[in-house]
């Protein structure tokens, strides 16, 4: 069956200003633009998942006899009637060789519990009506047992830490030996992604080897090799559509149990099937930022100059699969010191595996880092920002690489400018405005600036316009729009004339959206695309057009449109009549673009930011208001102004949950999620954002890559929460070192 | 052998660990839940439903269970209208229901017969963008665009209804409406600026 036409390229009816306007944004306005759970195949059934009323234990029995005879429900599949599923098998010789073991909870596969709201059953009827009311007429009895979720309790039981690394450079603990010094602990919630759109499958097997999906991913071929392996189908076979991708923040970076259970349903039932998770589902089933514990010690000597960081870590997994992230890799390199060491252990508890969310470990590890530098400050009696210039390093102290490009102080200059610092109390506490305490904090953060690999393919067609095509994925922060722009800035032609295609497994190789790769990546691909496509037109107006024939290419410009000889603009030729002259009448062209180059590889290269924030607090019930907010961002040339202030600004609000009103709940005594709703789950709204002032140093990094361009995505987040809990306590005086901060956490007992 | 099958060895694993879990050691309890036999099944009842959608009449026989917003999207085809939560409380599945708004995730379908429904399909006026998704463009009002039909349907009625004096008052009758991605400030930004243009909305 051919899918073209369910997967139609919606087009702009809408006029747009492509200058200064996403060039997908009027789909978005519009309601047009389609997400996944909004296809509609043919025959297409609907499955829902029965999920455990248990943390851990063995189903022993699961009745589904009501529930099959309610109307309209086609199947109920599960651990005794689930097809075969060559990647659940957990003995490698039995897997055929092009399969590999799915990682994570095998859904339907077996009667274990792992976890509280594990999908234990898929109901698939023929209407979401039908499909809903059978839920409650699955009956299921357990064997429970014993579990552990409670990651503060376990986690001071040292017997059940694993997977522990050790990492040191100078001495183990030097930060004692110096003059003033700081020890701390620092403990953050499980927060949770909930990107509005909720994740879905819709599976549609057109052969026994050959399956479509849908599905909200942020990697289609990520998710399209995933299914390959384990599903033992060839890459070419498997089709991952993902055309607009609604958030993401990381939950869409691996397939869940949407995935295999829509494929085997749809299997089963040879027709379509669509799984949406439900909301309280986006709590448990697509991961979370795991609930953490870090110990800080920092010291100094009389100068500010740092003696010694030592960083120590616990996050949580599951226990059925490890989950790592980099929580104490920012204490090795962001500040100069010659005496660091750290020790990261995971802890496994009876819950769902956890994953990436913005910022990943960095911000974990950030709020810890740079909570304790801003108490040291207070030690030292020195300014917070004087005491970072002082520990500035313009080599990364744990590679010896220079960073490829380390603007953190400009970014000081103007946070500090423009928040107004100057009016910062130095002792805590001592600011008042209208009766409110005032106080000043400000944070950095750090991330990784990579460049991985990815293929575009350009399609200059006869009339001129430019179609450019890569396998990437848009979850929001606009790669539709850099992508075209930095396409029409490389061949100097009008931006309304290039279509930039991404969200199918089916076009070019690319990444993942994920780690602040896309620009640098994709964008690197795209520039390459375009330089050799401009090289191709100068070859072809060489070749066939007289007047250039004695010039040479590098002789030649392609600009507005036309192939123009640098020496004598009168020779030129439009591009729309030189491809009339060729052959093909069109260039159809794919180039691959890989990692950093020998030479790129002599830097270590990191986007950073800079966050400042001013707020109030209510002396008497310890409201607290953040009045206003500058970020800065240090991440080489900003390809797409508009939407590089959004991300920038989005991380401003994601930071604000993160350390005022986020935190995943649990009920220790039946290990169940208590709060799995937007209504009890609290994410910042309209009014609890400031007026939020973004810079970029916007400086190329021409040690990065040929566009100098670096990720925003992390950075925008990273050290947020560590600003505004240094605000806190420079208008109380009262340190809060687990978030988020609340009024009890202030000593007040909040409002009636 | 089919691999989804009931395992015996795999069983005999997790008993023999269920045994060590010291901290928490309860002793196994056999635990029966969903009370199927409390239910009867019911009929369904098929209704038959007529209201108006961006202007135009609809008539069609629907489950009574279907809410607003899934007879929108799973049947009618019009997915410009989000599903959110299934709980009122995102606002992402906002449209307008006799010119005030309203959330049609917790509506059935049926309580709407005769009403004049518009979505986000009837902003616009053939090629001519609404003011307020006009204004969400320029202003960049979204990222992800998940939540922006929305958002766009409140901006709409917090200006008609008067609330637009201020960005706080604006705020505070956008707090329905999440955005995850964080487009907060330029949503207020679309809004302030359609109010001030005082363009008919």
């Amino acid at each position: 069956m051919n899918h073209t036409h369910l997967h139609k390229q919606s087009t702009n009816r809408y006029k747009i200003n492509f200058e200064d306007e996403r060039v997908d944004g009027a789909d978005k306005v519009t309601g047009k633009a389609k997400y996944t759970a909004e296809y509609n195949l043919p025959n297409m059934a609907y499955g829902v998942f029965v999920t455990s009323s248990i943390a851990k234990g063995t189903i022993k029995n699961l009745d589904t006899a009501k529930a099959l005879a309610s109307p309209g429900v086609l199947d109920v599949i599960y651990y005794a009637n689930c097809p075969s599923v060559p990647g659940y098998l957990t003995n490698a010789a039995e897997r055929p060789k092009n399969v590999f073991e799915w990682r994570g909870h095998k859904v339907l596969y077996d009667n274990q519990v792992k976890f509280f709201g594990q999908p234990i059953a898929l109901i698939v009827a023929d209407s979401l009506e039908n499909a809903n009311a059978a839920i409650r007429l699955v009956r299921a009895e357990y064997e429970s047992q014993a579990f552990e979720t409670n990651f503060e309790l376990v986690r001071k039981d040292a017997s059940k830490l694993k997977g522990t690394v050790a990492y040191k450079r100078g001495t183990e603990n030097a930060f004692k030996t110096a003059s003033a010094f700081v020890e701390a602990e620092y403990a953050i919630p499980a927060e949770v992604h909930l990107p509005m759109e909720m994740h879905a499958t819709i599976a549609f097997w057109e052969g026994d080897d050959k399956v479509t999906l849908y599905d909200k991913t942020q990697g289609p071929k990520s998710t399209q090799t995933t299914v390959a392996r384990t599903f033992g189908l060839l890459d070419k076979n498997v089709r991952v559509i993902a055309e607009n991708v609604g958030g993401g923040f990381g939950s869409g970076l691996r397939s869940w149990a949407n995935v295999p259970a829509a494929l085997i349903a749809a299997k089963k039932l040879n027709r379509p099937v669509k799984i949406v998770l439900t909301r309280p589902q986006m709590f448990s089933l697509v991961g979370y930022r795991p609930e953490s514990w870090q110990k800080i010690g920092i010291g100094a000597d009389a100068t500010g100059r740092f003696v010694g960081i030592t960083h120590e870590a616990i996050s949580g997994t599951s226990r059925y699969e490890d989950f790592r992230e980099g929580i104490v890799n920012v204490s090795k390199f962001l500040y100069a010191c010659d005496n660091v060491d750290t020790k990261y252990s995971l802890l496994p508890l009876d819950l769902s595996t956890p994953v990436w969310m913005r910022g990943p470990g960095e911000a974990t590890g950030s709020y810890g880092l740079e909570s304790a530098i801003d108490e040291l400050s207070y030690k030292l009696k020195m300014d917070p920002i004087e005491l970072r210039l002082k520990n500035f390093t313009a080599v990364n102290p744990e590679n010896k690489l220079p960073f490829s490009d380390n603007n953190l102080k400009d970014c000081y200059a103007y946070g500090k400018e423009k928040i107004g610092w100057k009016n910062r109390p130095s002792t805590p506490g001592t600011l008042k405005e209208n009766g409110w305490l005032i106080g000043y904090g400000m944070a950095n953060g750090v991330f990784g600036a990579g460049k991985g690999s990815a293929s575009v393919r350009a399609l200059l067609n006869k009339e001129g316009k430019l179609t450019l095509e890569c396998a990437v994925s848009d979850m929001g922060p606009g790669t539709t729009t850099s992508m075209t722009i930095i396409a029409a800035a490389a061949m100097q032609m009008p931006i309304e004339k290039i279509k930039f295609k991404l969200g199918d497994s089916d076009l070019p190789p690319g990444p993942s959206q994920g780690g602040s790769g896309t620009t640098s990546t994709v964008g690197s691909a795209v520039d390459l695309a375009c330089t050799t496509l401009k090289q191709n037109l100068k070859d072809l107006a060489i070749k066939l057009v007289p007047a250039f024939a004695a010039l040479k290419s590098e002789g030649l410009e392609v600009k507005n449109e036309m192939v123009i000889a640098s020496s004598d603009p009168s020779i030129k030729i439009t591009i729309v009549d030189l491809l009339q002259l060729s052959p093909d009448k069109q260039i159809d062209l794919m180039i691959a673009s890989t990692g950093k180059t020998a030479e790129q590889l002599k830097f270590t290269s990191n986007s950073f930011s800079s966050h400042y924030v001013k707020l109030a607090v209510n002396p008497k019930d310890g409201t607290i208001k953040i009045l206003q907010v500058v970020t800065t961002g240090d991440a080489g040339k900003i390809i797409s102004p508009k939407t590089a202030r959004s991300q920038m600004i989005g991380g401003v609000v994601g930071g604000i949950g993160m350390a005022l009103t986020e935190q995943l709940e649990m009920d220790h005594v039946s290990g169940q999620i208590i709060n799995a709703s937007f209504g009890a789950y609290h994410v910042p709204l309209h009014s609890q954002i400031p007026p939020t002032d973004v810079w970029f140093v916007n400086k190329p990094d021409v040690n990065m890559n040929s566009i100098g361009a670096k990720g925003i995505g992390e950075i925008a987040l990273i050290g947020f929460a560590a600003a505004v809990t240094n605000a806190v306590y420079n208008a109380t005086g009262k340190r809060v070192r687990d978030l988020p901060i609340t009024h009890a956490k202030l000593g007040f007992k909040g409002k009636v | 052998m089919n691999p989804c099958q009931f395992d015996g060895a795999r069983r005999g694993f997790l008993k023999k660990s269920a045994s060590v879990a010291a901290l928490y050691f309860t002793p196994s309890v056999l635990v029966k839940t969903f009370a199927a036999d409390a239910i009867v099944p019911m009929p369904i009842s098929k209704e038959k439903l007529k209201f108006i959608l961006n202007g135009k009449p609809v008539a069609l026989e629907i489950d009574a269970r279907t809410t607003m917003l899934n007879l929108l999207r799973e049947q009618i085809g019009y997915t410009g209208t989000k599903k959110g939560c299934e709980m009122g409380q995102c606002g992402a599945c906002t449209i307008h229901v006799n010119g005030k708004r309203l959330k049609s995730c917790t509506q059935l379908a049926l309580n709407h017969q005769n009403s004049q429904i518009t979505t986000i399909e009837g902003l616009a006026k053939g090629d001519q963008l609404h003011p307020m998704q006009a204004a969400f463009l320029k202003n960049d009002a979204f990222q992800c665009g998940y939540c922006t039909s929305g958002q766009i349907m409140s901006a709409v009625t917090c200006v008609r209804e008067g609330k637009a004096t201020s960005r706080a008052s604006i705020q505070a009758y956008m707090d329905t409406n999440i955005c995850r991605c964080g487009a907060y400030q330029n949503i207020v930004d679309a809004i302030v600026e359609v109010a001030k243009s005082g363009a008919k909305i």
